[in-house]
C-alpha cells in the first residue's frame, strides 16, 4: 500500500484511557493494509480496522514520546505514545490516508476474502428476500399491489425497484405524487398489519416552494386510507419537532400541515384531547397569520401528527457531547449525569421511542393506517417505521426477522449508510448516528422485555460494528441503485450469513417465542426506564463492566443443557445396547440385571466420582480479582502505584483452586 | 461440578470428632465454621416465643405453629429439649446457658450433630491408641494460667452478659487467629490429611495433622512410627509458603528445632497457620457492664499487649469512649482493620500515650499503617473546636492519615428524600428526571463510600498495611467503610451466614444507632437531625458490588431488600435499640425473636439464595466509575413500575440453572449405570 510509510514501531505505549497516573502497556505497533495492530508484552492483541477510525489526533510532544489519540466509530478510544516523533508522524499520516478512502473500490469489502466460492456468496446475498417478506406480511392482496413504476429507478432513485402501493392508485397518480414529494419519495407501503388490515407507509416531505395543492398526492393518500377497510381515518406523522417546522414555514412558505402536535404524554387520552384542542387553536392562529397552511378539507379523513425527533445535526452533536463527557478522566457522578442531561442523548432516544409507540398504538388501538415522513424520509422515517414494526410484529424480534427489518426499512428504502457512517471521505455534516439510535432503542426494548427478543445485546453490538467496518457489502452505498452500480453482490459478501454462522453467540437464552403476550410490545416511556447504554459506548473499556456476566453464564448453561440432553440420549441408548447384549449373552442373569441398575448397595459401593462434563463455565468464571488501580479509586494516592505481582499470583492460585 | 465443589468448600462438613474429644466442653467446634454465636442456633431462637416488654408494642408477632404465646423461653416442640437441658423458664437464662455449653452442636450444611458432654464421645483411632495427658479434657489436667480456662471464662462472661440479657460472643470474629492454646474454639481446620513432615536427618513422614487446644499432632497412623506432639507454646515463629495449591508451613520452635509441614490445600494451610500463630490479639471484657463505652458490646478484641486499664484510659480520649478495636483481620497477610471514634485532641492538641501505644501495637516492626478519616480535612479541623479532632502525625509517626469525605446525617437524609421524590415523579421529561437524579446526590454518596471502602481494602490487600478508620463518632460512615472493605476482601462475608455475621458484628454490635437513624424514612415531614439512611447506603453499595460480581454472592438482591425493610420496620427484635447496652436493657433477647432465626429457615433462605453463586476466594474490586454505578431499581423503582417481565425473565433464568443441575445429575446417574453394566458385562464377555 502506498500510504503505509512504516509498518512496525516498537516500544509503543498504550495508555489506559481513564487512568490519571498514566498506567500503560508497552508493546509493538504494526500497520497493515487493513488494520492497525498493537501487541502488548502479554501478547494480547488489539486490532483496529482502518475504517473504524473516526479521527486521529497527534498531541504535543512529551518527554516520553509523541502521543497519538485514535477515536473509533465503535467508541473505542486508544491513546498511544510513540517514542520517536518521526514514527508517530508517519503513522499519523498513514492512518489519515487509510481511514478516509475516496473511492468505494478502496474499501475493505472489496478486498475481503473469506474463502467462499461464488455460489456461496450468492446464496449469502439471497438469504434475505424482501419479496418473500412482503408475502409474509400478506401483500399483494386485494387492497395492495406491487407497482412497477420504479422498476428502472425512473421515479425515485433512492427507492428500491419493487414498491407496494394501494391497488386503486394508478401510475399517473404515483408519478404526480412523486413530483410533489422531495426526492420523488412518494408514499409507499413499509409494513402491512395483516390482522388489523392497517398499513405503515412512508414518504418524504412535500416539496418546498410548491404553493398549490397537489391533487395526485391527495388522491394517493386517499387511496391509502381506503386500502384500510376498517378505519377510513389515517394518520400522517411528521416526525420533525413542531418548533423547527414553524421556523421552516416562515422561510419556505411551504404547504404546511395542520399541526396536531403530539406531546410525549400521548398515551393519556385525556391529555391528548386537551392538547389537541390547544394545537388546533395554534394551527388556526398560524393560518390566520398567513403561513400557508393547506386546508384540512383537501386531505379528508386525515389527522396530522407531529412527533419531535431532532435532525441529524442535532443528533450528531448530541452524541459528540455524550462521548466528551464519558471520556473525562476522574468523572464525578454529578458531572456524568449533568453531561448526560445536557447532551440530550437519552431525550432523543426517548423521542424516537415515543414516535414508534404512537405508531404502534395507532394501528393496534385505532386500526388506522399511518403515513410517516420527515424531511427526506430516510432517517427519522426509517427509525420510526422500523421500530414501530418491531413493536407490532414478533417476527422482527427474531434473528432472521431483525435482519429482514434492517434490509427492508433501512437498506432498501435508502438510508444513506455510507454518508451517515462516513465510509468515504465526504461531508462530515452528513455523518450522524441515526442507525445507532435505532439499535439503542431496540436495546432499551430488550431491557424492558428480556424474553421478547431472540437475539441478545451482542448481536446489536456486532451489527453496529459492521455498519462501520466496510467489511461486508450490505451497508455500502446510499441506496439500492448505487449498490447495483457498485456490483456489490458480485464483488463483496453479505454480512448476514456470517452472523448466522455464529448464531450461538447472539441468541438470547431466555427468549420465549411462545408467549402470546409478546405479540405487541407496549414499553413504558417514563424517563427512568431510559438508561445509559454502557456496553455500547464503553464497549472496550473493560474495567467499567461487571466482572461476571450473568448473561454469558446463562447462555453457556443453555448450550450445555442442549449438550447434556444429547448425552442423556446417547447414554440411554448405550445402556439399552448394553442391557440387550447382556440379556442375549447370559439369559440366566437377566433377572439380576433388571434389578441391579437401581440397587443401592451397588451405588454406595462404587466409588463414583462425578465427572466434569463440559468445561463450559471455566473461562467465564475465572473470576477476576481485577486490579484496584483499574477501578478509579487509586487516583489519589500515588505511592500506591507499586507493583504487587506476588500477591496477585497468589490470588489467582486461589482462584484456580476454588472456582 | 465446579459449583458444587466450591460450595462444599465453604460449608464442608469437616471431621471434627477429634476436636470434640480433645477439647470439650468448649464450644470450639461451633466456631470452627459458624461465624457468630447468635445464629448458630437459629432453630433455638425459633422456638422462643417473643414476649412484649410492658408498654412496647411491636405489632404482629409471627409465632411458630403450636407454640403458646407469651410463655417466655418455654419451648413448644419437643425438639427444643436437647438443646436446653435443664431449661425451664424465661428467668433461667443463666442456668440454661451454663449447661448448654455441655452439649456440642454443629451445623454443617444439612447435618447437625449433637453430643451431650456426658455421653461417650466419638473417638478417633489416633487418640485411642496413644493417650498422653489429654490437654484440656481430662479431669486431672491442671488448668493453665490464667487460672480460668477460656470455656469457663466464657461462661462467666456470658452470665454477666446474660444478666444484661444478650449473651453473644460475636465479638470474636471467626476470621481472627487467637493463638491455639487459649482459644481452641477458634481452630478453623482441626484436621488435615496427607500432610508431609520434613525434619533434618529423618525421612519425611506423611500423616494426619491434628490441632488440639494445646498441641499440634502429626500421626502417620501406623503403629511403628512415632507421632509428633508439639506444644503450641513451643512455637516461636512460623513461615508460610505456597507452590500452587501446596502450602508449606515452617515452624521454628523455642527449643531451636525447625520442622517443615507440607499441607495440601491453600485454605487448610492458611487456617492451620493462623491457628498456631502466636496471636497478637485478645478478647477484652473491659466493657462488660457497658461502663467504658456504652455503644460497644461487652466483649471486644484488642491488641494483646494492651491491658484493660490502658483501654479505660484510651476510652476517655476517644469520642463516645470508642477506643480502637479490631474490626477485621486479613488472614492472608495478617493486616487488620481497626475502628474507633475520633480522638478528643481538641484545640490544644491533647494527646494520650496509651492511645498511641495501642494503635502502634497493631503494627509489626518497621511497618506503616494508614488512618482513614472519613471526614474531609476541613471538617476534621473544625471538629477540634468542639473537642474532637484527628491524630497528629507527629504523635503517630508510623501512621499516615488519609482524609476522605463521606457525608453524614441530614445531608444523607435529604439526599434520600430527593431521590425518592424523583423516582416517584412519573415524568416523561427526560431532562427533569436526569437533573433530579443528579440533584439528589445519592449516587455521589454511593461512589464516595465505595471509593473509601476500596481504598481501605487496597491498603490491606495491596499495600500490606493495617488501617484505623474513624469519623466523628465512629458509628456511621466508619461502619460503612469497615463492612464494605470486608465484603471486598473476605469471601466469607459474601455468603448468607457471613453477611449476617457481618451485619451483627459491624452494625449491631458495633453500635450503629438503628433506632435513631431508621426512625423515619423519606416521606415523613418531621425531620430529626439524627435520621440518616446510613444502613440503606451500605446496602446499596453492597448491591452495586453484587451487580458487578453477580456470581460471587450467596445471597441475592431480595436479601438486601429484606434487610432494608427490617431495619426500618420489623416484627423482630434484631434492629431495635441503638446499641448492645440498650438491647440488653430492653431484654430483647428474651422478649423478641431474632430476625436471623426466621431468615435462616430453609423455606425463607431459598428466596434469598443466589442461584448463580460460586464461591470466589478472590478479593473483588468493584468499579466506582459513574458509568458503572446504577440506581438500585429494586428499592427505588419498586413501586413505580411493573417488574413483571423482569421477574419472569429471572424465573426463566433460575429454571435454566435448575434444569442444568437436573440434567447433570441425570447424566451422572446414567454414566454410573453404564459403568456398572460395563464392569459387569466386561468379564462375562472375555471368557
Amino acid at each position: 500500500m502506498e500510504h503505509i510509510r512504516t509498518t512496525k514501531v516498537e516500544q509503543v505505549k498504550l495508555l489506559d484511557r481513564f487512568s490519571t497516573n498514566n498506567k500503560s502497556l508497552t508493546g509493538t505497533l504494526y500497520l497493515t493494509a487493513t488494520h492497525l495492530l498493537f501487541i502488548d508484552s502479554h501478547q494480547k492483541e488489539t486490532w483496529i480496522l482502518h475504517h473504524h477510525i473516526a479521527s486521529v489526533e497527534k498531541l504535543a510532544l512529551t518527554t516520553s514520546g509523541c502521543p497519538l489519540v485514535i477515536q473509533c466509530k465503535n467508541f473505542r478510544i486508544v491513546h498511544f505514545i510513540v517514542p520517536r516523533e518521526r514514527d508517530c508522524h508517519d503513522i499519523y499520516n498513514s492512518l489519515l490516508q487509510l481511514s478516509k478512502q475516496a473511492k468505494y473500490e478502496d474499501l475493505y469489502a472489496f478486498s475481503y476474502n473469506p474463502k467462499q466460492n461464488d455460489s456461496e456468496r450468492l446464496q449469502g446475498w439471497q438469504l434475505i428476500d424482501l419479496a418473500e417478506e412482503y408475502k409474509r406480511m400478506g401483500v399483494p392482496n386485494s387492497n395492495w399491489q406491487l407497482s412497477d413504476a420504479n422498476r428502472e429507478y425512473k421515479i425515485c432513485e433512492t427507492y428500491p425497484r419493487e414498491l407496494y402501493v394501494p391497488r386503486i392508485a394508478s401510475k399517473p397518480i404515483i408519478v404526480g405524487s412523486s413530483k410533489f414529494r422531495s426526492k420523488g419519495r412518494f408514499p409507499v407501503l413499509s409494513y402491512y398489519h395483516q390482522d388489523k388490515e392497517a398499513a405503515i407507509c412512508r414518504c418524504s416531505q412535500p416539496l418546498s416552494g410548491f404553493s398549490a395543492r397537489c391533487l395526485e398526492d391527495e388522491h394517493l393518500l386517499q387511496a391509502i386510507s381506503k386500502a384500510n377497510p376498517v378505519n377510513r381515518y389515517m394518520y400522517v406523522m411528521d416526525t420533525r419537532p413542531k418548533h423547527r417546522m414553524q421556523s421552516w414555514w416562515d422561510t419556505q412558505k411551504d404547504i404546511g400541515r395542520i399541526i396536531v402536535r403530539i406531546s410525549s404524554k400521548i398515551w393519556s387520552d385525556e391529555r391528548i384531547t386537551e392538547s389537541d384542542e390547544k394545537k388546533r387553536l395554534n394551527a388556526m392562529a398560524n393560518r390566520a397569520a398567513g403561513k400557508g397552511y393547506e386546508n384540512e378539507d383537501n386531505y379528508s379523513n386525515i389527522r396530522f401528527q407531529f412527533v419531535g425527533i431532532e435532525n441529524i445535526h442535532v443528533m450528531r452533536s448530541s452524541l459528540q457531547k455524550l462521548l466528551e463527557v464519558n471520556g473525562t478522566k476522574g468523572l464525578s457522578v454529578n458531572d456524568f449525569y449533568s453531561g448526560l442531561e445536557s447532551s440530550g442523548w437519552l431525550r432523543h432516544i426517548k423521542a424516537v421511542m415515543d414516535a414508534a409507540i404512537f405508531l404502534a398504538k395507532a394501528i393496534m388501538v385505532e386500526n388506522a393506517s399511518v403515513l410517516v415522513h420527515c424531511s427526506d424520509g430516510w432517517d427519522r422515517t426509517s427509525q420510526v417505521c422500523s421500530l414501530g414494526s418491531l413493536l407490532l410484529d414478533s417476527y422482527y424480534r427474531t434473528v432472521k426477522g431483525f435482519m429482514v427489518l434492517i434490509e427492508k426499512d433501512w437498506i432498501a428504502f435508502g438510508h444513506k449508510f455510507s454518508e451517515r457512517c462516513g465510509h468515504l471521505d465526504g461531508d462530515p455534516k452528513e455523518v450522524s448516528p441515526v442507525f445507532t439510535q435505532f439499535l439503542e432503542c431496540v436495546w432499551h426494548l430488550t431491557e424492558q422485555f428480556p424474553q421478547a427478543f431472540e437475539f441478545n445485546e451482542a448481536f446489536l453490538l456486532q451489527i453496529h460494528e459492521h455498519i462501520h467496518s466496510c467489511q461486508f457489502g450490505n451497508f455500502l452505498g446510499n441506496c439500492q441503485k448505487e449498490r447495483e452500480e457498485l456490483k456489490l453482490k458480485e464483488k463483496t459478501y453479505s454480512l448476514w450469513p456470517f452472523l448466522l454462522d455464529d448464531l450461538k453467540k447472539y441468541l438470547n437464552p431466555i427468549y420465549n417465542s411462545q408467549s402470546q403476550r409478546f405479540t405487541v410490545l407496549e414499553p413504558s416511556t417514563v424517563s427512568f426506564n431510559f438508561k445509559f447504554w454502557r456496553n455500547m459506548y464503553h464497549q472496550f473499556d473493560r474495567t467499567l463492566h461487571p466482572r461476571q456476566s450473568v448473561f454469558n453464564i446463562i447462555m453457556n448453561m443453555n448450550e450445555q443443557n442442549k449438550q447434556l440432553e444429547k448425552d442423556i440420549k446417547e447414554l440411554e441408548s448405550k445402556i439399552k445396547q448394553c442391557k440387550n447384549k447382556q440379556t442375549d449373552d447370559i439369559l440366566t442373569k437377566e433377572l439380576l440385571h433388571s434389578i441391579h441398575p437401581e440397587s443401592p448397595t451397588l451405588k454406595s459401593s462404587l466409588c463414583f466420582k462425578e465427572q466434569t462434563l463440559l468445561p463450559v463455565n471455566d473461562a467465564l468464571r475465572t473470576i477476576e480479582g481485577s486490579n484496584p488501580t483499574d477501578n478509579r479509586y487509586s487516583d489519589y494516592a500515588e505511592e500506591f502505584s507499586k507493583a504487587e505481582p506476588a500477591v496477585v499470583s497468589l490470588e489467582y492460585g486461589v482462584a484456580r483452586m476454588t472456582c | 461440578m465446579r459449583g458444587r465443589g466450591g460450595k462444599e468448600k465453604l460449608f464442608s462438613d469437616r471431621n471434627i470428632n477429634l476436636q470434640v474429644r480433645l477439647c470439650c466442653p468448649r464450644r470450639n467446634n461451633r466456631t470452627t465454621q459458624e461465624p457468630t454465636f447468635q445464629y448458630d442456633f437459629p432453630w433455638l431462637a425459633s422456638f422462643r416465643v417473643p414476649a412484649l416488654p410492658p408498654g412496647v408494642v411491636l405489632g404482629e408477632q409471627p409465632l411458630p405453629p403450636g407454640v403458646p404465646s407469651g410463655s417466655g423461653l418455654e419451648a413448644g416442640p419437643k425438639a427444643a429439649s436437647p438443646f436446653y437441658p435443664g431449661c425451664s423458664g424465661g428467668g433461667g437464662d443463666c442456668e440454661a446457658r451454663g449447661p448448654s455449653w455441655s452439649w456440642l452442636t454443629r451445623t454443617c450444611g444439612r447435618h447437625t450433630q449433637t453430643w451431650p458432654s456426658h455421653s461417650p464421645k466419638p473417638r478417633s483411632s489416633l487418640g485411642q491408641r496413644r493417650c498422653p495427658p489429654q490437654p484440656g479434657a481430662g479431669p486431672g489436667f491442671p488448668p493453665r494460667s490464667p487460672p480460668l480456662r477460656p470455656a469457663q471464662r466464657w461462661v462467666i462472661c456470658s452470665s454477666a452478659a446474660v444478666t444484661s440479657s444478650r449473651c453473644r460472643g460475636s465479638a470474636v470474629p471467626w476470621f481472627l487467629p487467637l493463638g491455639g492454646m487459649e482459644f481452641a474454639e477458634l481452630i478453623k481446620t482441626p484436621r488435615v490429611d496427607n500432610v508431609v513432615l520434613h525434619r533434618p536427618f529423618y525421612p519425611a513422614v506423611e500423616g494426619t495433622l491434628c490441632l488440639t487446644g494445646h498441641h499440634l499432632i502429626l500421626s502417620s497412623r501406623q503403629d511403628n512410627t512415632e507421632e509428633l506432639w508439639l506444644l503450641h507454646s513451643n512455637i516461636d515463629a512460623i513461615d508460610k509458603r505456597f507452590v500452587g495449591s501446596l502450602g508449606t508451613v515452617i515452624i521454628k520452635c523455642k527449643d531451636f528445632r525447625i520442622i517443615q509441614l507440607d499441607i495440601p490445600g491453600m485454605e487448610e494451610c492458611l487456617n492451620i497457620a493462623s491457628s498456631i500463630e502466636t496471636s497478637e490479639w485478645r478478647l477484652s471484657y473491659v466493657n462488660k457492664e457497658f461502663a467504658v463505652c456504652p455503644s460497644y458490646p461487652p466483649i471486644v478484641v484488642v491488641p494483646k499487649s494492651i491491658d484493660d486499664e490502658a483501654l479505660r484510659k484510651v476510652a476517655t480520649f476517644r469520642h463516645g469512649g470508642r477506643f480502637p478495636v479490631l474490626s477485621y483481620y486479613h488472614k492472608k497477610n495478617g493486616m487488620v482493620i481497626m475502628r474507633s471514634g475520633q480522638p478528643l485532641s481538641g484545640t490544644n492538641g491533647r494527646r494520650c500515650k496509651e492511645d498511641e501505644k495501642l494503635i502502634n501495637a497493631t503494627l509489626r516492626a518497621g511497618k506503616r499503617g494508614y488512618i482513614i478519616d472519613t471526614r474531609s480535612l476541613n471538617v476534621a479541623q473544625q471538629a477540634r473546636a468542639k473537642g474532637g479532632g484527628f491524630e497528629q502525625e507527629a504523635h503517630y509517626p508510623q501512621w499516615r492519615r488519609i482524609h476522605k469525605s463521606i457525608e453524614r446525617y441530614h445531608i444523607l437524609q435529604e439526599s434520600l428524600i430527593k431521590l425518592v421524590e424523583a423516582c416517584n415523579d412519573q415524568t416523561h421529561n427526560m431532562d427533569r428526571w436526569l437533573s433530579k437524579l443528579e440533584a439528589s446526590n445519592w449516587l455521589t454518596h454511593i461512589k464516595e463510600i465505595l471509593t473509601t471502602a476500596c481504598l481501605a481494602a487496597q491498603c490491606i490487600d495491596r499495600e500490606g498495611a493495617s488501617i484505623l478508620i474513624h469519623g466523628t463518632e465512629g458509628t456511621d460512615s466508619t461502619l460503612q467503610v469497615t463492612s464494605l472493605a470486608q465484603i471486598i476482601l473476605e469471601p466469607r462475608s459474601r455468603t448468607i451466614r457471613g453477611f449476617e455475621a457481618l451485619i451483627e458484628r459491624e452494625w449491631l454490635q458495633a453500635g450503629h444507632p438503628f433506632q435513631q437513624r431508621c426512625a423515619q424514612s423519606a416521606y415523613c415531614n418531621i425531620k430529626q437531625k439524627w435520621e440518616a439512611p446510613v444502613f440503606l447506603l451500605f446496602l446499596d453499595c453492597v448491591w452495586q458490588i453484587l451487580r458487578q460480581f453477580p456470581c460471587s454472592f450467596e445471597f441475592n438482591e431480595n436479601f438486601l431488600i429484606m434487610l432494608f425493610e427490617h431495619a426500618y420496620a420489623s416484627q423482630f427484635g434484631t434492629f431495635l435499640g441503638n446499641n448492645e447496652s440498650e438491647r440488653c436493657k430492653l431484654k430483647l433477647q428474651q422478649k423478641t425473636m431474632s430476625l436471623w432465626s426466621w431468615v435462616n429457615r430453609p423455606s425463607e433462605l431459598s428466596k434469598f439464595t443466589n442461584p448463580l453463586f460460586e464461591a470466589n476466594a478472590l478479593v473483588i474490586w468493584p468499579s466506582v466509575a459513574p458509568q458503572s454505578l446504577q440506581l438500585w431499581e429494586g428499592i427505588f423503582l419498586r413501586w413505580n413500575r411493573s417488574s413483571r417481565y423482569l421477574d419472569e425473565a429471572y424465573e426463566e433464568m433460575v429454571n435454566i440453572i435448575e434444569y442444568n443441575k437436573e440434567l447433570q445429575a441425570k447424566v451422572n446417574i446414567l454414566r454410573r449405570q453404564l459403568a456398572e453394566l460395563e464392569t459387569e458385562g466386561g468379564p462375562q464377555e472375555s471368557p
